[in-house]
């Protein structure tokens, strides 16, 4: 028997079209700040969209309500794909995110749980959120709560040590109510040569992530991060896991669905020019001009 | 003059702790791998369920406690305070002091007595380090009985605490008619010679200190302060006033600890001169504990020294 069901909400071709929604969002909020990453929220917006329409259980009209499923984006400089899920899911008003990184600012450049409704864990400094999270799937047990915590990560993030201290700790203590999701986008923000300098590597290759995520007992799965329908299907698995965490390593393409941004080491924060803002735009199906005409 | 003898402090926050919690369903206890010593295994033993082992992963450890007080509990971290200090500090920073989150941060074996470790586990910086980072409240009781009422004060504030505990057995101070208040200094002696402010166990070594220094003729006013953050700038002051002469002595480096605080308390509310006494900018190394206090400059008799030739300098220096 299932602990949950998917809740109800968008198919998987309304899905499909938030997320391309939700893409626009996002190169309009960097191009607006002048600042902020890009490859990375692309890489994991579908994801993101899938769990706050169809997977989460929360009340976005009460953001703290003590048994919402919680989910933290550990990969912290992904902050305007969450803000933009966060928003178009009902936290705050959509118009909001021409905010990000503006003084005063309810958006700042890595989540933050004091000033952002939805936001359950600060994070930005690379390792820390899954720490977090971690945490909180630790005192939900003790507390005796029912609800599911989800971990976002980056491969690159994967570098970082805690990640693996927080790891072992869930696997030391069985803990099947938490769920790392990571986004195996290939490409850190600069990472290791080949050939050329131009050349990245990846941080992982082959089955290298899932070696290690399975090595550290998680029972791990696999999808491509960018098909809805595998990853509500794929999410659905993970959470029915019992005995242990679960882990599904998330194929997907950086600067996802912005054919010049694809794949390109140098769009991981890199602000999109006017021009570049347009084509990027028109290959959305969005209209150039933002909605409403401001700026 | 001798204090009697009373318990290390490792010891009576195992037992707090374990005896809040009995009262207190929020209360838990965090160890990284380190139980055996720091007197968490006393709260292991009375609440078995209640006892998280991270292991030997300290950056984990402070992140857990952060993610268990999201969800309403009050997480005492319990580790060296080298390890939650230095190597956990980036935990402490982005995910309990930013976000201001219920975490009790025990660093045990603090200062320069760490039982024969050498300088990877003596932390006499800890203070300066934590008393830096906004959010962060700051406290270093000087007895048993005060860190019982210490540890019972910061369960009942809402917000990450430093709380500095540490090894060897140390002297009682206080009776149980003492009263600790969060933010509060407390004077021990009252004189007209010279201020003195300490914090800590140290604070029992200044007490015999200055009682030798008044078999002298040398009257000082002594202040306690264990909470070193927030600094009780009124009583700072008027302590200050009293005698228009500071000496601050304390197991930490002169950089940024008590003194740091005093002094800069003092430039901005009452300038008067200000002496610190304590650890100089160094690091430790191994040794039996008297040879460690008397080689570093922090024993009884050398503090009494220390402060002593202070007052003389002074007494030379209005004269002249």
């Amino acid at each position: 028997m299932s602990r949950h069901t998917t809740v109800a909400g968008p198919d998987v071709v309304e899905l499909q079209d938030l997320a391309r929604q939700a893409r626009a969002h996002i190169v309009r909020s960097i191009a607006g700040a002048r600042g902020g990453h890009l490859g990375g929220p692309l890489s994991v917006i579908d994801m993101l969209i899938a769990l706050y329409f169809r997977v989460l259980q929360i009340r976005p009209e009460q953001p703290d309500w003590a048994d919402r499923d919680r989910c933290v984006l550990s990969k912290g400089h992904s902050s305007i794909a969450l803000y933009t899920a966060l928003a178009m899911r009902g936290y705050f008003p959509v118009e909001e995110l021409s905010t990000f990184d503006a003084i005063d600012s309810r958006l700042q450049g890595h989540p933050d749980m004091t000033r952002t409704p939805g936001v359950d864990m600060s994070s930005g400094s690379l390792g820390l959120g899954f720490s977090g999270a971690l945490g909180i799937a630790l005192g939900a047990r003790a507390a005796g709560k029912d609800f599911t915590t989800y971990a976002v990560l980056g491969d690159g993030e994967c570098n970082e040590g805690i990640v693996w201290e927080a790891a072992h700790a869930a696997q030391r203590y069985a803990l099947d109510n938490i769920i790392a999701i990571i986004d195996h986008n290939k490409l850190q923000q600069f990472g290791w040569h080949g050939d050329t300098l131009e050349v990245r590597l990846p941080p992982y290759t082959g089955t290298q992530l899932v070696d290690r995520w399975s090595a550290f007992g998680w029972k791990v799965f696999e999808m491509d991060g960018h098909d809805m329908s595998a990853i509500l299907s794929t999410i659905d698995l993970a959470r029915n896991h019992r005995g242990g965490p679960a882990a599904i390593v998330a194929h997907t393409v950086k600067g996802k669905g912005i054919s010049f941004m694809e794949n390109n080491y140098t769009w991981h924060a890199r602000v999109p020019t006017p021009e570049e803002l347009a084509l990027a735009l028109t290959e959305l199906g969005e209209p150039i001009a933002p909605p409403g005409g401001g700026s | 003059m001798t204090l009697t003898k009373g318990k290390a402090l490792r010891f009576v926050f195992g037992e707090t702790v374990a005896e809040l919690a009995e009262t207190d369903p929020r209360i838990v206890v965090l160890d990284g791998d380190l139980g055996s010593s720091t007197g968490a295994y006393i709260f292991e033993a009375a609440h078995p369920d209640r006892f998280f082992q991270m292991g030997i992963a300290e950056q984990n450890l402070l992140g857990a406690a952060a993610g268990m007080a999201t969800v309403g509990f009050v997480p005492f971290v319990s580790t060296f305070a080298c390890f939650a200090v230095a190597r956990a500090l980036d935990s402490i920073r982005v995910l309990i002091a930013q976000p201001r989150l219920n975490v009790k941060i025990t660093g045990g074996y603090a200062g320069l007595l760490a039982g024969m470790t050498g300088k990877t586990h003596l932390m006499f910086d800890d203070v300066a380090v934590m008393r830096a980072m906004a959010h962060m409240v700051v406290v270093a009781p000087a007895d048993e009985v005060e860190t019982r009422q210490a540890i019972k004060a910061i369960v009942d504030y809402q917000g990450p605490v430093y709380l500095r505990l540490t090894r060897q057995d140390s002297p009682v101070l206080f009776d149980d008619s003492y009263r600790f208040e969060l933010g509060k200094s407390t004077v021990l002696r009252e004189g007209g010679d010279v201020t003195v402010f300490s914090t800590g166990v140290h604070t029992t070594r200044v007490y015999e200190a200055t009682g030798l220094l008044a078999d002298d003729g040398i009257e000082a006013h002594l202040v306690h302060v264990p909470t070193i953050k927030p600094i009780d700038e009124e009583g700072i002051v008027e302590a200050a006033r009293r005698t228009g002469f500071v000496v601050t002595a304390e197991e930490h480096t002169i950089i940024g600890g008590l003194g740091g605080a005093v002094a800069e308390t003092l430039s901005d509310r009452h300038p008067v001169p200000v002496k610190r006494i304590g650890l100089a900018d160094t690091f430790g190394e191994s040794g039996p504990d008297d040879a460690l206090l008397d080689k570093y400059g922090i024993s009884v008799e050398k503090t009494t020294a220390a402060i002593k030739a202070l007052v003389l300098e002074r007494r030379r220096g209005t004269q002249a």
